[in-house]
């Protein structure tokens, strides 16, 4: 039997078209994009095209658009960057930058930076969320304090596909600031560029990472949308590529990939649509075993993504249990040696430690088929009836 | 070439046997270094001289684990005359000094294996000492802790080294027959297998995979720990026996408390088996008295009763931090504290029992079908070779 493979919030397989121009600018582009010969000027004119690219999958302009190394270092650089400016002028604001604002769900590499400024001094708000995974403008408005520098919430959450609803989030932000502060809002949109609609500018997002692999693109390269007028510090130093703010020569071959990747969102209109009739099915299937716990929402949640909890078994063995059946999924728990630790996104939205470490997330994408999701509900049945047995 | 002196331990205590001891020790150290580069090695007054066209690290490297071996040293061989041994310190001392320039102390030892070399052993080691102080004035004699050790060991011909590097000891790989090695990932039966290796046993390790109840990488983790052990052993065989329908079983048809117990015994039938087919003679396990449950020595007994093989037991009374001590220095332990659990870790009942009798093991067991699934398992079973140091072999199966 082919493999099924429901693990694309992990990652993706690239498109065929993606792994071509990385394949073409690895092989014939190897200039560096600050030589000043011909060559480097073939390599710049890729970057600069897959960054109008980019740039046009977010109705940004390319000068809004950096290369990053990935999500991670999107993140890191928007948080670190964002906490760590200085002021415009000496003596303006004493107290400005001494805190952050973000939520219970966020993915690591939000919680990690964010958690160091506060070993540095900064002090961190941790927005609980309601049971559907989701912060209101409200608690970001009572959260909100003169001297906070940056708010970052997740477009989409990586574990239970739960969208925040970011215009609000902004609007509140943007009232803060009239009122003197210097706050940004930031938002890692890693599992929602190509899902759900994102149009930063419009919206009034001042930071927004992405990256390629999500979506069809190569591994090792991300972006960060930065709001014109937006002054980060740079985490790495070096050269002045990428506004000085991602020094090093560019990952010319991967950002040519995520280029085409960026292109291959903006042109695939339906593609969203697909997703979430492909997950519907899924739900309605699966939702028909006894006592599982639908953790993803019904209703404002990613196109992509469906979590669901099987009490009674161990989510690490059903996966290597449908790993037996060519089925590849996800569980949202890491096992450290002999106890799984639950997911902190599925205790937010109040699920047990015990239901936490039933879990399975099925995520799906491009390559995915109706066939793949009636093939995997039907061993997901098979698994949880066969181990649940197991476990009494 | 680099040439190295060996020094060896237990041998030389052996009687009748020492020729046999001693040839296989040569020959495990020539097979330690044989695809480096054109080796030769052969014993002279209680130590054995080998020489090697490779660089003296990489041998070092290798020979510094070989079973048997108590210390090696880097040497130059040069005639047995006072001036052709001063000649060789000076540049041993000069070698040194290159390496470390915050070398202060110094002392020279002379050992006379051929009495028949003229200058009694202290003179001829003051005579060099004099030398060395004359060339080298910021060096200082020190007979005590120096901080460099230059070494003379006059046979037919003199050996000169700076440096000695301490071996594992024990006694040579194929000395003491065959055995079978019981390999969780976790800390303990690595460091075991170890042990019973080191007494010149031919260890063969044996892994039972769950999958899926453990993951693909509990089995590369056992084989990554495999690794660790043969570049000790000079290669091994790890074989994987597929244990989930036994765990299976006992899950749905044996008594809770009575389950780790069960799994135990089951796992000692299997390994029964297979030793037989790879003509092992003893089972190593990595039981530490009072760890766990299932080693209170109710339970030991329980499930030594399983076989009629001798089950060696090295960490029988080693304490935990012992253990992991030893593992940190054999580089086990980072293998080991890899977070995928192996079958051991899962399906632990909440109280298990642990004073069983075999009467209550028996009664448990009545609902399995014990031989048929051994016999399923033992079918199921997968024998990886596990290269030593230098072989670039690919591992099959990974």
């Amino acid at each position: 039997m082919a493999d099924i493979y429901l693990d694309n919030a992990a990652t993706t397989r690239p498109h065929p078209s993606v792994a071509e121009a990385v394949m073409r600018t690895l092989t014939e582009v190897y200039g560096n994009p600050s030589s000043l010969h011909g060559r480097g000027v073939d390599a710049e004119r890729l970057v600069t095209g897959a960054r109008e690219a980019v740039a046009a999958s977010l109705g940004v302009s390319a000068a809004e658009i950096i290369f990053t190394s990935g999500g991670t270092e999107a993140n890191n650089l928007a948080l670190g960057g964002a906490a760590r400016r200085a002021p415009h002028r000496p003596g303006q604001n004493p107290t400005r930058g001494r805190h952050v604002v973000i939520t219970a769900i966020e993915h690591s590499s939000v919680l990690s930076p964010a958690r160091a400024l506060a070993a540095e001094g900064f002090a961190v708000t941790e927005l609980s969320v309601d049971a559907e995974g989701r912060v209101s403008a409200e608690q970001v408005a009572a959260a909100l304090r003169p001297e906070t520098a940056v708010v970052s919430v997740m477009a989409v959450n990586n574990e239970i596909g739960s969208i925040q609803p970011l215009d609000d989030l902004a609007r509140v932000v943007r009232a803060h600031r009239a009122g003197g502060a210097t706050t940004l809002l930031h938002v890692d949109a890693v599992q929602a560029w190509g899902k759900i609609p994102l149009r930063p500018a419009r919206s009034g997002i001042d930071l927004l990472s992405i990256s390629g692999h999500k979506v069809h693109g190569p591994k090792g390269v991300g972006a960060l949308y930065i709001r014109r007028g937006v002054r980060l510090a740079p985490l790495v130093r070096g050269g002045d590529q990428e506004q000085a703010l991602r020094p090093g020569t560019e990952n010319v071959p991967g950002i040519a990939g995520m280029g085409e990747a960026a292109r291959l969102v903006a042109a695939d209109g339906d593609a969203a649509a697909q997703m979430a009739g492909l997950i519907r099915r899924l739900r309605e299937r699966l939702a028909r075993i006894p006592d599982v716990i639908i953790n993803t929402p019904e209703t404002g949640a990613a196109p992509h993504i469906l979590n669901v909890s099987f009490p009674g078994a161990r989510g690490e063995t059903l996966l290597h249990r449908l790993e037996m059946d060519g089925i590849y999924v996800s569980t949202g728990s890491a096992c450290h040696s002999h106890q799984p630790t639950p997911s902190h996104v599925l205790l937010a939205i109040g699920r047990s430690p015990d239901e936490a470490v039933s879990s399975l997330r099925f995520s799906v994408g491009h390559f995915t088929t109706t066939d793949d999701i009636d093939a995997a509900a039907s061993a997901v049945e098979a698994a949880a009836a066969e181990l649940r047995a197991l476990a009494r | 070439m680099s040439d190295f002196l060996i020094r060896y331990g237990e041998i030389a205590l052996k009687g009748a046997n020492q020729a046999y001891f001693l040839e296989t020790l040569r020959r495990n150290l020539l097979s330690a270094v044989g695809d480096l580069g054109e080796a030769r090695a052969k014993a002279s007054f209680g130590r054995i001289i080998l020489s090697v066209a490779a660089p003296a690290e990489d041998a070092a490297e290798r020979l510094r684990r070989v079973f048997g071996v108590v210390s090696i040293s880097p040497v130059q061989i040069v005639a047995p005359e006072p001036a052709a041994i001063t000649a060789a310190s000076v540049a041993a001392v000069r070698d040194a000094l290159d390496a470390d320039p915050a070398l202060r102390t110094f002392k020279v030892d002379v050992r006379r294996a051929d009495k028949r070399y003229p200058v009694p052993s202290m003179e001829a080691a003051s005579e060099v000492g004099g030398e060395i102080r004359r060339l080298f004035p910021q060096l200082a004699a020190r007979m005590k802790r120096p901080d460099l050790l230059i070494r003379v060991d006059i046979r037919e011909q003199a050996c000169v080294s700076s440096q000695t590097i301490p071996g594992p000891g024990g006694l040579p790989t194929g000395t003491g027959g065959r055995a079978l090695a019981l390999i969780s990932g976790g800390f303990d039966s690595p460091v075991a297998a170890w042990l019973a290796a080191r007494r010149g046993l031919i260890v063969s390790a044996l892994h039972f995979h769950s999958f899926p109840f453990t993951s693909e990488r509990a089995k590369e983790k056992t084989v990554d720990l495999c690794r660790v052990l043969a570049r000790f052993t000079g290669g091994m065989d790890l074989w994987v026996v597929m244990f989930t329908d036994v765990q299976r079983a006992i899950q749905e048809r044996v008594h809770e408390p009575m389950r780790v117990l069960v799994m135990r015994r089951m796992m000692m039938r299997i390994a029964d088996g297979l030793a037989a087919r790879v003509r092992a003679q003893a089972l190593v396990t990595g039981e530490s008295l009072g760890q766990v449950a299932s080693q209170t020595v109710e339970s030991i007994a329980a499930i030594n009763a399983a076989t009629a093989l001798p089950v060696l037991r090295p960490l029988i009374g080693w304490d935990k931090m012992e253990i992991v001590a030893r593992a940190q220095a054999l580089g086990t332990y980072e293998i080991s504290a890899r977070p995928y659990p192996d079958c051991c870790s899962l399906f632990v009942p909440a109280h298990p029992r642990t004073q069983p009798t075999l009467a209550e093991a028996a009664e448990a067991e009545a609902g399995l079908d014990v031989t048929d699934l051994v016999l399923d398992a033992a079918a199921r079973s997968e024998k990886l070779r596990i290269p030593g140091a230098g072989s670039r072999v690919p591992v099959p199966g990974r």
